[in-house]
């Protein structure tokens, strides 16, 4: 029995790795700071939908929404091993928040109609871990949260281990399932070499437009157009273009979608800066230690 | 699609688990009285179980107006199918303006399936809340005696204030120890609110074939004295100073993700954005430079002390004893000092 995952996958600002300010002077978020990256526990989802092909056969496709440049993360998926990649892409899809997000995703995979939607548990930007469940309503399928660990597939059902945090749980679930995936679950692959050579051309439509706007500058706009609608298929042939879909191929009910499928708003974003009140600096001699120690009995601090 | 309905109650979403209430609901209710006591409405909890009759009365001690119980034998264990049923009737019926929730595993499975299901907001892990008024410049719109979601987000490097102002209800989760525990009083009674629960064996979505509690090995919440120790520390031999001092100090032992991450000592010591958030009297940091990171959950402690050989480590921007130098030197030294003061 062969298994059709999907995996949702994000690009994320890398947030632990920040160069420079998070925001910049006007409020808003610097973006230049913060390099983009494959959001890691998605990569954890991915390895265990490869985990699932690997051992059963079947399929997986790798899903996002986001701008054009957020093919990367599909790009990645590709290079280790997934079979097919698609692109939600649309200006309308703009300040979403995680209600938005889950309903236009949850489009999305409705047209592919898998038996296992996996994702990771969390992002680490916004580190809300809501979307995976929120799909999962969204869809009408049940939602297994916290997997650390494949046990049983068996054609209708599935049993998995779930990590709480102050202990563990083993799971029994029908198909079709939607599986949020923590970092402990496994190890990710790195790229297959051999892939990435294959796939390293993937591209989305806008991507291929820029290319060949960039290779030829003195073309027209038709021109560019033109050119990159034949080498679109060029790339479809191969297996290689990256699907784009927007909303209205999602049949997407814009009410639920954007700016106002999205109940939650933004009051005010603030820098932080953390700092003491009062603060002394003490020796690192053992008569700065003995008056420091001395001082925080004084004020009942200890004892 | 709920409207915006402004008489509507404040509610805590109380977990349970093998009929013990969770803290972290708890906690929530001293702030959520708070709320309740703003906007001039009821404060509820709403606890789902089989037979927790007596845990209502408890939450009554702790300062709820009214429990909604809704008791029902396929509602023994947590299940996301059942209890996003359960809930999600209860806010159709009775149209609270804010639903609580713990940021524990529980509440963050929970929470975002009702968020869905009841097309409303939800803001995650939220470490304050107010009430506040919000303004549209553009078009003059006010709203008014909003809940503002306080909560880090990229990685704890911002804050963001988060609202919803045109679907009800308003809903967050809040983190484990960023607000203190209201205190028992027996004299405090809620009025109890027994709900009709219609549930059969379909509503189950999954089921459990086995359950394993692991109690933590430290329970950093309740220790007074925190000694947490970072990579700077070295090595896992040499975190026995971070044991030591905590030992003298009656304390616990913390670290930081980089500390834990290259096993110097078990996840359960974690303090940090992802591990415990802790707000002890006294925190003792060695040789952790304070990442926003780990900031973000120990920044509460009402005295803390950093000892660091780096002077632009930024931890000690948040430190109110620095001491720049050789952590091997100092820790013993206080150590030391600590001993004297206890023969004395």
């Amino acid at each position: 029995m062969a298994y059709n995952c999907v995996v949702l996958v994000k690009q994320v600002p890398d947030t632990k790795r920040i160069t420079g300010q998070a925001m910049n002077e006007d409020g808003t978020v610097n973006r230049a700071a913060l390099p983009a990256i494959f959001n890691p526990e998605d990569l954890n989802a991915l390895e265990l939908a490869l985990n699932i092909k690997d051992q059963f056969g079947g399929t997986v496709t790798v899903m996002t929404m986001g701008l054009p440049a957020a093919a990367e993360v599909l790009r990645q998926g590709l290079y280790r091993g997934a079979d097919r990649a698609i692109l939600i892409t649309d200006r309308r899809c703009a300040a979403s928040d995680t209600l938005a997000t889950s309903y236009i995703l949850s489009c999305g995979v409705k047209k592919l109609n898998p038996d296992i939607v996996l994702c990771g548990r969390q992002a680490i930007d916004g580190d809300t871990a809501q979307v995976g469940p929120q799909c999962a309503e969204k869809l009408g399928i049940p939602q297994i949260t916290y997997v650390e660990e494949l046990i049983k597939l068996d054609g209708k059902t599935i049993v998995v281990k779930r990590n709480l945090g102050n202990g563990w749980q083993e799971v029994k679930g029908r198909l079709p399932v939607l599986l949020t995936v923590l970092d402990t679950a496994n190890e990710p692959r790195v790229c297959c070499a051999k892939r990435l050579m294959k796939c390293k051309t993937a591209a989305c439509g806008p991507e291929v437009e820029t290319q060949i706007r960039a290779a030829n500058p003195g073309a027209s706009d038709e021109q560019v157009k033109a050119m990159a609608k034949q080498q679109g298929e060029l790339l479809k042939q191969k297996g290689l273009l990256i699907e784009q879909w927007d909303l209205d191929m999602l049949n997407a009910d814009l009410q639920w979608c954007g700016r106002d499928g999205s109940p939650t708003k933004v009051h005010r974003i603030q820098s932080v800066v953390l700092t003491a009140k009062e603060s002394k600096s003490v020796e690192p001699t053992q008569a700065g230690v003995d008056a420091m120690i001395h001082e925080l009995i004084v004020d009942h601090t200890l004892g | 699609m709920i409207d915006v309905n402004k008489q509507g109650e404040v509610w805590v979403f109380a977990e349970q688990h093998h009929g013990k209430l969770e803290d972290t609901p708890l906690e929530l209710i001293s702030k959520a009285r708070e709320l309740a006591d703003t906007l001039k409405v009821k404060l509820g909890a709403v606890l789902l179980g089989d037979r927790v009759g007596e845990l209502a009365v408890k939450l009554g001690h702790f300062g709820v107006d009214k429990v909604y119980l809704a008791e029902h034998p396929l509602l023994a264990h947590y299940q996301t199918s059942s209890y996003s049923k359960v809930i999600d009737d209860l806010i159709h019926k009775y149209n609270p303006q804010i639903v609580l929730y713990g940021a524990t595993p529980t509440g963050r499975d929970l929470a975002p399936r009702i968020a869905s299901s009841v097309k409303a907001g939800l803001t995650a892990d939220c470490t304050d809340l107010q009430i506040g008024t919000h303004e549209i410049k553009k078009t003059n719109e006010v709203y008014d005696n909003l809940l503002f979601q306080i909560r880090p987000a990229f990685g704890g490097n911002i804050i963001a204030t988060i609202i919803n102002y045109d679907r009800w209800p308003q809903m967050a989760t809040v983190r484990e120890g960023v607000m203190p525990m209201p205190a028992a009083d027996g004299n405090r009674k809620a009025e109890i609110v027994t709900e009709k629960v219609h549930l059969t064996q379909t509503d189950l979505a999954l089921e459990i074939l086995s359950e394993h509690v692991q109690q933590k090995k430290v329970n950093l919440k309740a220790s007074r004295v925190i000694v947490a120790g970072g990579a700077g520390v070295g090595s896992k031999d040499n975190f026995k100073l971070v044991w030591d001092l905590a030992h003298c100090l009656g304390g616990a032992p913390g670290a930081t993700r980089a500390a834990v991450d290259l096993g110097f000592i078990d996840r359960d010591h974690q303090i940090g954005q992802t591990g415990t958030t802790v707000r002890p009297s006294l925190y003792v940091a060695i040789g952790i430079s304070g990442a926003i990171q780990h900031q973000a959950g120990m920044v509460e402690s009402q005295k803390i002390i950093a000892i660091n050989n780096d002077p632009s480590a930024p931890i000690f921007n948040v430190a109110h004893y620095k001491i720049v130098g050789d952590l091997n030197q100092v820790v013993p030294m206080m150590i030391k000092a600590l001993k004297e003061k206890t023969i004395k």
